[in-house]
């Protein structure tokens, strides 16, 4: 589904990805772990089709296509979908409405009818059952005043709707107490399905015990220094990030 | 203070004839209110740039253009013309007037409870003289301002409106303004509007400015509304000119004892507007609020002068002035605020915040805080900024393409200002406005 080739990136004149090699298929749940300023977030924010970060090198092939060349939008409406690290608050700008919006416009590009009023109401009250939303944010503004808990259920909540092939989380579980994480979890988990493929990004194993991947990937200063099975989370929860800087000349 | 007295003289001229003919048999009181009114237009002239108050706003296109008194009686004025602007499905006592002068036929007055008043202010100072002399011409600042002097000079006709001690009037009042070419000549009107809510009393009233073409026309507009002790008055302006037309206003609040009198000016339409909100909170409890809001583009030019006397103590004031703008146009917010040294306990905020949406719009925003107490409490802010980018590019993540996302987010900069709007026409209109603005402003954006 997704294939990441010899990906090169930066912001702000400086250089973050330095070579990142990634392919997913789809029903795959792959984690990517790294230490603070290893370019987790250069990574997810090129994903996601972020003006300020720059592609030097490299493509990213989605479903034969190339993502580096769709606007924001249309990654959105072919089925990528990103839950941001800090979802911004917009406010005066009902979470309800917009995701309507929003929802018409993939369904649209889908070659789907649009949902009006009611129907969507259903299909939300579904969704947020789903997830553990509490109803009452449905009328609320997009995470205007929403804890970091309830910021982070909104955005699960915004992939149940949209119904993504591939999803992007995006250190869903920072700041995250357990309760909060375990129940975020369950809401990604009732998503996974053979048709969709996930990609974790995330610094502390913790939430894969939640979310089980299928592949551990380690980002380190830009490049992916070793990939494994699920137990390669727990080695590095043992061991810490830095066990990995012996090896990384030698496997180079 | 550059005087150009060859522009005032034009005014002027027309002035002694005018005053000949409609003038006679008016009561010695106003006449003299107008002789003072004139001789203050000949020693104010008109402004220039170099006058700090009209830094920002040249009246030269005014100047340049020869406007002619509106004469006629709009004759040629169809009801069928009037239906877009006359809120039909809110039930409401309407008073039409064209190019400044009552017109019956155009009016619906449903019975009006006893002592209400709501008619044309020229019939009123045949009839009731006696209620309008302590009023009329005496609050809005002749001396200082000069077209409210202008409009003094040349008052004519426009609305009167009475409401009795501890009447609640539950239907809202419609005053509606309707410019219409009369001859070839660009016309120029004083429409002059006083509001007596006497004590206890309880009113909405709203005021719409609109002209029937698209066409260059003067209204030159003054409102006094004087609130009773405990009164309680709901004002709204709505200004739908056309956008060729020059419109100058000045709406003059005086609020008494426990007064609760809040004044909306809506502006969307004009090519030169300015407006002049003045409110002096002259007894102890008086609350007013100052809301506005203006939606600007192509080379529209929109200033709001507003000022807030805090005369007595424990008066509170609130302002929240929101604008738009677009093209090329250009906003200027200027907001005063005066606590008089025993105004102890004054509670004002004031805030004014201005949404950019094109890279040539400019807004200048200036607060003017005047305070002589020391017991007060007094805020202010002023904000210009873009649609913020993180939110942008947020909801195209989620399918949004980017003009959707533009407009979602500059329907939310407006949504509070829409949604203090109590009478729900208004905010349908306003609503209704903002939309296909924002649909022309995204034409305008895709063409190469």
């Amino acid at each position: 589904m997704l294939e990441i080739k010899n990906l090169h990136a930066g912001v702000g004149g400086k250089k973050i990805l330095q070579g990142i090699n990634l392919r997913v298929n789809a029903g795959e749940v792959h984690a990517v772990m790294g230490p603070n300023g290893s370019g987790k977030s250069t990574l997810s924010q090129v994903l996601a089709g972020r003006e300020s970060f720059e592609v030097t090198e490299g493509e990213i092939v989605y479903e034969g296509r190339d993502l580096l060349g769709m606007a924001p939008e249309d990654r959105a409406r072919e089925g990528v979908f990103m839950a941001f690290q800090y979802p911004v608050e917009i406010p005066g700008v009902n979470n309800t409405y917009f995701l309507k919006a929003a929802l018409n416009a993939v369904r649209r590009h889908r070659g789907q009818p649009e949902l009006d009023a009611v129907d969507f109401l259903k299909l939300v009250r579904e969704r947020m059952k789903l997830v553990e939303m509490d109803e009452s944010l449905i009328n609320r503004s997009v995470n205007e005043g929403f804890s970091g808990g309830e910021k982070k259920r909104n955005e699960i909540f915004h992939m149940a709707v949209l119904d993504p092939k591939l999803a992007i989380l995006d250190e869903t579980d920072s700041g995250l107490d357990i309760d909060a994480l375990k129940s975020v979890a369950k809401g990604v988990n009732t998503l996974r399905t053979k048709d969709r493929a996930l990609i974790v990004i995330t610094h502390y194993q913790r939430l894969l015990n939640y979310i089980v991947p299928d592949f551990v990937h380690v980002l380190s200063e830009g490049r992916i220094v070793k990939s494994g099975g699920k137990e390669l989370a727990h080695d590095l929860e043992a061991k810490g990030y830095g066990w990995l800087e012996e090896p990384v000349g030698a496997e180079r | 203070m550059i005087q150009t007295t060859e522009d005032t003289d034009i005014y002027l001229s027309s002035f002694a004839a005018f005053e000949k003919d409609l003038c006679s048999g008016e009561p010695e009181w106003l006449h003299q209110r107008r002789r003072v009114a004139s001789e203050n237009v000949a020693r104010l002239g008109f402004p220039t740039t170099h006058d700090e108050e009209w830094r920002f706003t040249s009246v030269a296109p005014i100047l340049r253009t020869r406007f002619e008194l509106a004469a006629t009686r709009g004759k040629s004025v169809t009801a069928e013309s009037l239906k877009r602007f006359k809120f039909k499905a809110w039930p409401n006592i309407q008073l039409v007037f064209v190019n400044g002068s009552y017109s019956p036929r155009h009016s619906s007055l449903p019975s009006l409870p006893e002592g209400v008043i709501a008619g044309s202010l020229s019939e009123a100072l045949g009839t009731q003289a006696g209620l309008l002399e302590p009023h009329l011409a005496h609050y809005a600042e002749p001396s200082k301002e000069v077209f409210a002097a202008l409009n003094t000079a040349f008052l004519s006709d426009g609305a009167f409106v009475y409401i009795p001690k501890g009447v609640v009037l539950e239907t809202p009042i419609h005053l509606l303004f309707v410019s219409s070419a009369e001859t070839t000549n660009p016309v120029i009107s004083h429409p002059r509007t006083l509001i007596l809510a006497d004590a206890s009393s309880q009113t909405q009233i709203v005021e719409s400015y609109v002209g029937l073409e698209s066409e260059v026309y003067f209204t030159n507009a003054v409102t006094e509304l004087v609130a009773g002790e405990n009164a309680t008055v709901d004002h709204y302006k709505l200004q739908r000119e056309s956008l060729a037309a020059f419109h100058i206003s000045t709406v003059q609040l005086q609020l008494g004892r426990s007064a609760t009198v809040s004044t909306q000016s809506i502006s969307l339409g004009g090519a030169l507007v300015r407006n002049h909100v003045n409110a002096v909170l002259n007894g102890e409890g008086a609350e007013a609020t100052l809301n506005g809001f203006y939606l600007v583009n192509g080379r529209q030019h929109v200033d709001n002068h507003t000022s807030i006397d805090h005369a007595k103590p424990h008066c509170s004031s609130h302002e929240l002035y929101k604008g738009i703008l677009d093209g090329q146009a250009r906003g200027v917010f200027n907001g005063r605020i005066i606590v008089r040294p025993d105004a102890q306990k004054t509670d004002s905020k004031q805030t004014n915040k201005n949404l950019i949406l094109s890279e040539d719009a400019l807004v200048n925003t200036n607060p003017q805080l005047e305070i002589y107490a020391d017991d007060v409490k007094c805020t202010h802010g002023a904000t210009i900024g873009q649609l913020d980018a993180d939110a942008l590019f947020y909801l195209r993540s989620r399918g949004l393409d980017l003009e959707s996302a533009r407009h979602l987010l500059t329907y939310a900069f407006a949504g509070d200002s829409i949604q203090r709007l109590k009478i729900e026409p208004l905010r349908a209109e306003l609503e209704r406005t903002l939309f296909a603005r924002l649909a022309e402003g995204r034409e305008d954006r895709e063409e190469p």
